[in-house]
């Protein structure tokens, strides 16, 4: 018996994998049934559907980076502190003196990557007409998916606290002080009173929500970091589990038909 | 004027040329049977081939004589592009392009056209890398982005209309397109190797690319002293670009909340059975030209603009030009209800600002009576017009939906074309609430 044939035989083995390695038909099926990984694809699917020439391998990129990001996320989370004291010096060390500091590289690339993936998914899924009934839905959860993984990437930016951070993120939230109603440079946000006290100024408006301050501050930082490493994530985990989910209930990868 | 060129970047030139001569001679050996096809790549890899041997032996002897690019050609970019037409001569000209593509698809997308149009890009490329203003920008660790989108990008949009063409051919002819196809595999192997593979690949490309370029790490954060030009995020820059032609409450918060309202309804909108599942252009000419127009050249073609060409004081630079912080750009813009008030009529008194809401409305009627007219009787107009058989296709709510995103959409070409040519700032303009269109 060889130790390949030992091992498969084991029990460990067997309670893990409730079937033989996948050489036949019947096992090729079982094992996309009985693995929670695998069970997010159908069993079968069509073959001019999964070529590259046809999916571009966007949207699996996108998911694999996202997993990346995940991983190296985590792990720099152990070094870096979101503080004014020390945010930059950390990054700093993760350049100069950590071991496998280029993890942040890693983060930072696959960062813009997934970017550049998400949009090209997008352009291939409309060159398809894949949002197409009966995909609609689809279509609008991966919207929002992009539009958070903009944000997710424009969330990290601020973290290494450094000239580049801070302005990029001072122009971009500049925006939101100029939003309509709840931006106190806003078109009309000067008609809201509490009789002749303005409702919406420069500590009580969208901006100052963004921002946990009047200007990007330590309070910023903090808030920056939440939504980057917990509260987005989150949100995004769960919205690619519902694309998956309706991938497969919406008749598995679209094709002519 | 004679910059001389790094010697690593000698030899880094050198290998980029060598890598597209490999590129060339590869594709020589590959029409072997094609004697013309065969000639054009083996010459094509002969000069890339002697750009090889040039920068090698100059970077061997000596760097100073390192190769430039003649200046004339640094100038006579710089000439055009910056003191003659700037950003017009650079957005037009982008949506030039962008028609001749779409209609000279079935020419353009033929592979020897398009491989042609990629060592012509390599080429300049390559050259351009000589010159050290250009240099400065592209090399920029967080520009690297840009330089992979216009890549990839470019390459998808040749490959998806390519389909589209075959199979507009296909369509024609009666015959099944290419995505048609009965045939059914198992996810465990064919798709699981598939997807293994691609992790693999990618896994390998992120750590090379993460080993070789650094992440940048500016100067510790101030708020004393903000760099300049200050830029968003690569990604944003699109919509930074457009607070050239609009305040921040359309250019930030209005058009991308559009843009996202947009995005999310297409399907809704988009009533077409056609095209589903498969590559085509003309099934679906519409829908594909305004998604191409949206995506290529108002995102993309600004994203570009704003990263490598807009530089300190958000000033337009040439792509061989020094950003001079000092350079001045003389702004002359006016507003709509000045044009009016004093061009037309003649008499400045109702221009006063800060009066009542009345005077307000009376100074900015002009603008507000043009605002009106485009957004709430174009739309019935275009109905009895040019949309007449979408309207009755279409019924009243996804029409009205199409016909305002569209208006949103073409506010910024519209609001381009007056800026450069009447000079117009505002078409209204009431800074006592902040809003000015």
């Amino acid at each position: 018996m060889s130790v390949g044939d030992f091992i498969r035989n084991s029990q460990i083995w067997k309670s893990i994998f409730r079937h033989p390695a996948p050489r036949d038909r019947r096992n090729r099926v079982v094992v996309v049934l009985t693995n929670v990984f695998l069970h997010l694809h159908p069993v079968s699917v069509r073959k001019s559907g999964i070529a590259l020439s046809y999916t571009w391998c966007m949207g699996g990129l996108t998911f694999f980076l996202f997993l990346v990001e995940t991983v190296t996320g985590v792990l720099l989370m152990f070094y870096y502190r979101p503080t004014l004291e020390h945010a930059y010096n950390d990054i700093l060390a993760l350049r100069d003196v950590t071991t496998l500091g280029v993890l942040r590289e890693m983060h930072r690339w696959g960062a813009h990557a997934m970017v550049i993936a998400i949009w090209l998914h997008m352009y291939r899924v409309f060159l398809t007409g894949s949002y197409k009934p009966p995909r609609e839905f689809n279509w609008s959860v991966g919207v929002i998916l992009l539009v958070l993984t903009l944000l997710l990437s424009f969330t990290g930016y601020l973290l290494p606290w450094d000239q580049l951070a801070i302005w990029a993120i001072t122009v971009g939230s500049n925006m939101a002080r100029a939003t309509p109603l709840v931006g106190h440079e806003g078109p009309f946000a000067s008609l809201l009173t509490i009789g002749d006290a303005p409702l919406i100024h420069s500590g009580s408006d969208a901006r100052f929500l963004l921002l946990g301050g009047r200007f990007v501050s330590g309070d910023t930082l903090l808030r920056f970091y939440v939504l980057h490493c917990v509260a987005i994530p989150l949100v995004v985990a769960m919205l690619i589990a519902v694309h998956f989910w309706r991938v497969r209930k919406d008749g598995g990868i679209s094709g002519a038909l | 004027m004679h910059e001389t060129l790094p010697r690593s970047f000698q030899v880094g030139l050198a290998g980029y040329y060598l890598l597209c001569a490999g590129l060339n001679f590869g594709f020589a050996h590959f029409y072997m049977n094609r004697p013309k096809l065969r000639l054009a790549w083996a010459i094509s890899g002969f000069i890339f081939a002697l750009h090889t041997i040039v920068y090698l032996l100059t970077a061997a002897t000596n760097p100073e004589l390192g190769p430039v690019i003649p200046h004339v050609i640094v100038d006579t970019t710089n000439r055009i592009f910056d003191h003659i037409w700037g950003p017009i001569l650079y957005f037009v000209g982008s949506c030039v392009g962008f028609a001749a593509l779409l209609y000279w698809r079935k020419q353009l997308t033929e592979p020897t056209v398009a491989i042609a149009f990629l060592k012509i890009t390599l080429f300049i490329s390559g050259w351009s890398m000589t010159n050290p203003d250009f240099r400065s920008i592209i090399t920029k660790a967080d520009n690297v982005p840009i330089v992979m989108l216009m890549f990839t990008v470019g390459f998808f949009t040749w490959f998806g209309l390519r389909r589209a063409v075959i199979n507009d051919e296909l369509i024609a002819q009666n015959k099944p397109v290419l995505e048609k196809d009965d045939e059914k595999v198992l996810v465990w192997p064919d798709l699981v190797y598939t997807e293994l593979i691609c992790m693999i690949i990618a896994t390998a490309v992120l750590v090379v690319w993460s080993i070789a370029l650094e992440a940048p790490l500016e100067q510790p954060a101030t708020n004393a002293k903000a760099p300049n030009p200050s830029k968003a995020p690569w990604y944003f820059l699109g919509l930074q670009e457009m607070l050239v032609y609009f305040d921040p409450w359309m250019a930030g918060v209005v058009l991308p909340t559009m843009i996202i309202i947009g995005l999310i309804a297409i399907p809704y909108i988009d009533f077409n059975p056609k095209g589903n599942g498969y590559y085509t252009f003309k099934e679906r000419p519409f829908a594909v030209t305004t998604f191409l127009f949206g995506f290529l050249v108002l995102w993309v073609v600004l994203i570009v603009l704003g990263t490598l060409l807009r530089g300190p004081n958000w000033n337009f630079f040439a792509p061989f030009e020094y950003w001079d912080p000092h350079k001045v750009v003389p702004l002359n813009n006016v507003n709509l209800s000045e044009l009016f008030w004093l061009g037309v009529v003649g008499d400045p008194t109702f221009l006063r600002e800060g009066g009542s809401i009345g005077s307000i409305i009376i100074r900015e009627s002009p603008g507000i009576l043009l605002t009106a007219i485009y957004m709430l009787a174009l739309p019935p107009i275009l109905a009895r017009t040019v949309f007449r058989n979408y309207f009755i296709k279409m019924g009243f709510l996804r029409y009205f939906m199409l016909i305002t995103l569209l208006q949103f959409m073409a506010s910024l070409p519209i609001k381009m074309v007056l800026r450069w040519v009447i000079n117009l700032k505002y078409i209204v303009y009431i800074p006592e609430y902040f809003f000015n269109i």
